[in-house]
């Protein structure tokens, strides 16, 4: 019986959300060493994972420190392309007009690669947070646009005239049932977004910089100091997986009706 | 009651301004058509929906209208309900001419249209919150409704929860909540499977007898029609126009039963010569 019980709860640990991507990253750090030790690979070539996890425990502090002016610029250039993008999409969405006009022209601009005009913006706004702010917003932006768009645009038309036919203004049709039916496209588009926000500020760091974990990357570079330089990627991965976390977490609470959300809907009734 | 099938106009789908009905109808109530006809525009010119149509729908009437697709019945629904201008002539529902959405129809399409994030009750609510009537006095006409459908207990239940057929009646209360005079049905069990679909045809017709609606529903199937109608407007191919009326003579209530009438099926038999002998024409 108790025997029973501890497999049960064994089996349960297992099937927590996190354990198996957690025990694949294992397997990943331990092929990553013993490729290391099988081929003598030099350490200013791919540093052993022993010496990266030596460098986050050393530096920690000051990894931190300079996470926080990218976590900064992140979360705001994630916010401003929210904040522009989803209305950007409703006038796509509603006027075919604004869309003739627009949406080639965001296309178009999504094709100009972003790394290459970062630079201008450190012209244009000096080396502080703003240049890094507009490269995470600027390559936020889209994917919020088009997912949006899509979301606005796929609603039912009979739904709307329903709504219409009951004397519904189009203010009120559209908080009722185009909004609502649009957020589970909305939020799919945030969350690659938030994930591509971290990269923009990344960029931004790259370019003109004092602080910030892109530039952490870029001096560890110039001086060969490989565990360093991984170090700080874990750290930017790290900050990927937890805004990408919370964005989530609002979804379930914004949507909880979606079908990607209905089993927890199931067990909690 | 009439002994025998009577068409009340018939043939020549091209004749429009001829008389619809010997029941008695004044336009003060139900719905009157006069000369209402739809034609769309589109790039390439253009393309006639609706051909002129007159007639008239009695208070507590139920009115089926059957034709093949294409024949613009959707576009016959959306002008009664205010949805779209008719290109000529003009449409009254109680007495008023319909110019804008006027919202004395509750409408049910072929999909139940129930929105995800709503529960069946807050869904049924819908017209409600549009119109800006006063939540707390419907909400006991919302769960009587429910009780009325069989849905009793399912109010806090989200829609996917339900069957295709629970989904349908939910939306048939949507429908009625706000209390209007007319409720318009485009191939309202369209989606169901056959079964289910007699079910609810049977139980359509309680929820008419009880609430004492005027029904304008659309429908392919001509037994359906038969079944459910007091009279049936049998419609052209595309662009639509009137090719009859017919009274059906069967008795209410009815059961299931009634399809083994003789007069039904004579009925049926009769309408459906329109589809075959106009394909064979054409």
């Amino acid at each position: 019986m108790a025997e029973l019980k501890r497999e049960s709860g064994v089996s349960k640990a297992l099937n927590a959300a996190w354990v198996r991507p957690f025990l694949f990253l294992l397997f990943i750090v331990v092929m990553w060493d013993l490729t290391i030790r099988l081929f003598q690979i030099p350490a200013y070539q791919i540093p052993a994972p022993g010496d990266v996890v030596a460098v986050l425990r050393t530096d920690w502090p000051e990894l931190l420190r300079q996470a926080w002016p990218t976590t900064y610029a992140t979360i705001c250039g994630f916010l401003l392309s929210a904040l522009f993008g989803i209305p950007v999409a409703m006038l796509i969405a509603g006027s075919k007009t604004v869309e003739s006009y627009v949406y080639p022209l965001l296309v178009f601009s999504q094709s100009v690669p972003k790394i290459a005009i970062a630079p201008l913006f450190v012209v244009w706004f000096g080396f502080g947070i703003i240049p890094k702010v507009i490269s995470a917003f600027l390559l936020g932006f889209f994917p919020v646009v088009v997912s949006a768009v899509q979301g606005f645009k796929s609603v039912d038309p009979d739904m709307v005239d329903l709504a219409r036919a009951m004397q519904g203004s189009r203010f009120q049709v559209f908080r009722a049932v185009n909004l609502p039916h649009a957020m589970p496209a909305i939020f799919s588009g945030l969350k690659v977004s938030v994930t591509l926000a971290v990269v923009g500020a990344v960029v931004g760091e790259f370019v003109g910089s004092n602080s910030g974990i892109g530039y952490v990357m870029q001096r560890s570079i110039g001086t060969f100091d490989l565990p360093t330089m991984f170090a700080a990627l874990v750290i930017l991965a790290l900050l990927g997986v937890i805004l990408f976390w919370v964005v989530d977490r609002i979804e379930r609470l914004v949507i909880p009706w979606h079908v990607s959300q209905r089993e927890d809907i199931i067990f909690a009734s | 009651m009439n002994p025998a099938t009577k068409p009340t106009e018939t043939n020549q789908p091209s004749a429009h301004l001829r008389l619809v009905s010997d029941r008695a109808g004044s336009a003060a109530s139900g719905i009157t058509l006069s000369g209402v006809s739809k034609t769309y525009r589109s790039r390439d010119g253009d393309v006639p929906s609706l051909r002129p149509l007159d007639f008239h729908i009695n208070e507590g009437e139920f009115f089926v209208v059957v034709g093949p697709s294409g024949c613009g019945k959707s576009t016959l629904l959306k002008m009664i309900s205010g949805l779209l201008a008719p290109s000529t002539g003009e449409i009254l529902v109680e007495g008023e001419p319909v110019t804008k959405p006027h919202g004395n129809v509750g409408i049910v399409f072929q999909n139940a249209l129930l929105l995800p994030w709503r529960n069946i009750l807050s869904n049924v609510m819908f017209p409600i919150d549009m119109k800006k009537l006063p939540r707390n006095e419907y909400l006991p006409r919302a769960k009587a409704l429910l009780k009325l459908v069989g849905l009793e207990g399912f109010e806090k239940k989200l829609p996917w929860q339900l069957s295709g057929g629970m989904q349908q009646r939910a939306s048939i209360c949507r429908a009625l909540v706000h209390d209007p005079k007319i409720m318009l049905m485009d191939e309202p069990f369209g989606a169901l499977d056959a079964m289910t679909r007699e079910k609810m045809n049977v139980e359509l017709m309680r929820i008419q007898r009880e609430t004492g609606k005027t029904v304008l529903l659309i429908t392919h199937s001509i037994p359906e029609a038969v079944f459910l109608a007091d009279r049936v407007l049998v419609m052209t191919e595309r662009p639509g126009a009137i090719a009859a009326i017919y009274d059906v003579p069967l008795p209410r209530p009815r059961s299931l039963d009634a399809m083994a009438d003789p007069a039904f099926t004579e009925l049926v038999q009769r309408i459906r010569k329109h589809f075959f002998t106009q394909s064979a024409l054409d």
